[in-house]
């Protein structure tokens, strides 16, 4: 990434009254990749029958005592020093005290004082360039409620407590995001650096990485408006609607006259509407305090510091060295650094070669078939050998960049080496100028009367080069060919 | 610090408890009473002293992230006044 980085333009909208600028800060939940619960030992597999991955701790019965996944605790301090976090050597666990069937124990076990991470910082990449600094406030560690199915049976809910006590990370971004594209890009970059560094798998369609994104909106450099806070959003497409709903909502409001209630809403993706969640009768009140069953989380600065130590390249740095190692263009960095699994191909594939043309036939050729077909680069069917073969035969001049094409067609559906199919198949391209000088004559000779319009008409040149090209099946080194045609033509 | 009937009354419906309202009362005073014998603690002078939320801090161990525990289904649901294809059944709850 380049060094100088602009914050984003200020972007509006507009309402019937002028413009108005919406704030968005997001709490991130991110399910921890453990084998194991926080505070138990049942399993954390996703699909298991209902209730089989539960035991008697996460199901609250009388006399368990909860005993901390140190495993959990290990992630926390990690996604902390990956977003470059203070952490707290001293924290502890509180009770946020609610009813629901899903909470058995009545209170969820959180971090409400004292939270393992303090602040930290995410950088959002908007377009080459442009970036928004998005503050982190706190990461805590807190535990998963269950699951409550409402539409099995008309007069009843159905529990699942397989997700009870669960690990999560929330994360809590300060409202440092100013747009629906910012909010999308900062749940993209957490997700990013989350999986870089193994703390979590971010897998949105599980429900491993779900995000509350607060909304208010207020007259550009005015005071801040009174936020809504939507919960559970799913995705980053979601998270990028709610925030625009729910924006023009609150103006349609202010703009009456009207007033924004605080309060709890849910997006409805298919009537793309936000609307009231909890009743408003009774302010929540969680009677948060320390939970008497766990002592306080007491981490060593050498243990923090081993975590540090072991810390994987991060999507900016890995950037940044693809962009100053290979001289890839900053776009094509960030789109390759986006996952750590497309960085490490196109690194195997770039070893020795040009990494721009690498780069464009990754990026280009292989991530839009992959995209095309639904499938991960992980199922690609072609390797990184194939790819380094094909950009090897087009930088010697052995196969032109239109054929190249259909060579990575061939390999795409019946795989092979690339020199070996492009001598087998007669794809190498041919500069014998003799044979693409006979292959332009024939054209000229055939064709008298387009000789002469092409004297006046010098960019007809091109149908020469399109005909000789076909009559040599495409075969032909496009500048020799070029280069004769103009020549015969007598045209520049 | 002094509670009055409607903290009472509050305290009572987070809590889940139902409590009739001549109960309301007698329990603030009840509980008044508590409050006052608790502050006494006020007394003690703790300036710089960390507060201690369990005396078992000696005992602060970790879990190793292993699965130890849990297909006990059977076990879980046995209390449960209504099952149902191993979930627990409740009267319908939609926010």
């Amino acid at each position: 990434m380049s060094a100088a980085l602009r914050e984003p333009e200020p972007k509006y909208i507009s309402g019937a009254e002028g413009e108005w600028e919406v704030v968005i800060g997001m709490e991130v939940h991110a399910q921890v990749a453990s084998e194991a619960k926080l505070f138990s030992g049942a399993s954390t597999s996703f699909g298991a029958e209902p209730n089989a991955n539960v035991s008697l701790v996460d199901a609250a019965m009388p006399g368990m005592l909860p005993v901390v996944n140190a495993f959990c605790v290990e992630q926390a301090v990690r996604t902390g020093l990956g977003i470059a976090a203070r952490i707290n050597l001293r924290s502890g666990f509180d009770r946020k005290n609610y009813f629901y069937p899903d909470l058995p124990q009545g209170y969820q076990i959180s971090q409400f004082k004292t939270p393992v991470v303090g602040e930290g910082e995410v950088l959002v990449e908007l377009e080459p360039g442009v970036a928004r600094k998005v503050g982190v406030e706190r990461i805590h560690l807190e535990q998963d409620a269950g699951k409550s199915i409402h539409d099995l049976d008309p007069e009843s809910s159905f529990v699942d407590l397989n997700r009870s006590g669960v690990a999560l990370m929330e994360i809590v971004s300060k409202p440092d995001m100013r747009s629906a594209e910012e909010a999308g890009a900062y749940l993209r970059k957490l997700r990013t650096i989350l999986r870089y560094l193994g703390t979590s798998d971010g897998d949105m369609e599980k429900g491993n990485l779900r995000a509350d994104v607060n909304v208010s909106v207020r007259r550009p450099g005015g005071p801040l408006g009174t936020r809504c806070e939507i919960k559970n959003v799913n995705s980053i497409r979601f998270v990028m609607q709610a925030v625009e709903t729910e924006a023009r909502r609150q103006i349609a409001i202010l703009e009456d006259g009207g007033e924004i209630d605080q309060e709890t809403r849910l997006f409805d993706p298919r009537k793309l509407e936000t609307r009231a969640m909890r009743s408003k009768e009774e302010a929540q009140d969680y009677r948060y305090f320390p939970d008497p069953d766990l002592p306080p989380l007491v981490l060593t600065e050498a243990f923090v510091e081993g975590i540090r130590a072991g810390l994987p390249e991060l999507p900016d740095a890995k950037t940044a060295r693809l962009v100053a190692q290979y001289g890839v263009t900053d776009y094509d960095a960030s789109v390759l650094a986006a996952e750590r699994a497309s960085a490490d191909f196109f690194e195997e594939a770039a070893q020795g070669r040009d990494g721009k043309s690498v780069a464009n036939w990754i990026i280009n050729e292989l991530f839009g078939r992959l995209n095309k077909e639904g499938l991960d680069l992980a199922a690609s069917p072609i390797s990184t050998a194939q790819i380094g073969g094909v950009v090897d035969l087009v930088a010697k001049g052995d196969i032109s960049g239109k054929i190249a094409k259909d060579l990575f067609e061939i390999l795409w559906t019946e795989g092979g080496d690339p020199a070996a199919l492009v001598e087998a198949r007669g794809m190498r391209q041919v500069t014998d100028e003799g044979a693409i000088e006979a292959a332009v004559d024939a054209v000229i000779a055939a064709n008298p009367e387009k000789v002469e319009q092409a004297k006046a008409k010098p960019s007809l040149a091109g149908w020469f080069v399109g005909q000789a090209m076909k009559a040599m099946g495409g075969k032909a080194n496009p500048q020799a060919l070029n280069e004769l045609v103009k020549r015969k033509l007598g045209v520049e | 610090m002094s509670v009055d009937a409607e903290d009472v009354r509050r305290a009572a419906k987070l809590a889940r408890i139902a409590v009739k309202t001549e109960e309301l009362e007698p329990l603030a005073a009840e509980l008044n009473g508590i409050l006052t014998w608790i502050e006494q603690l006020n007394e003690v002078d703790v300036e710089g002293v960390e507060p201690l939320t369990t005396p078992n801090v000696a005992d602060a161990r970790q879990r190793p992230d292993v699965v130890t525990d849990g297909n006990i289904q059977e076990k879980i649901l046995m209390n449960a006044p209504e099952t149902r294809e191993g979930f627990f059944v409740v009267p319908k709850v939609v926010e």
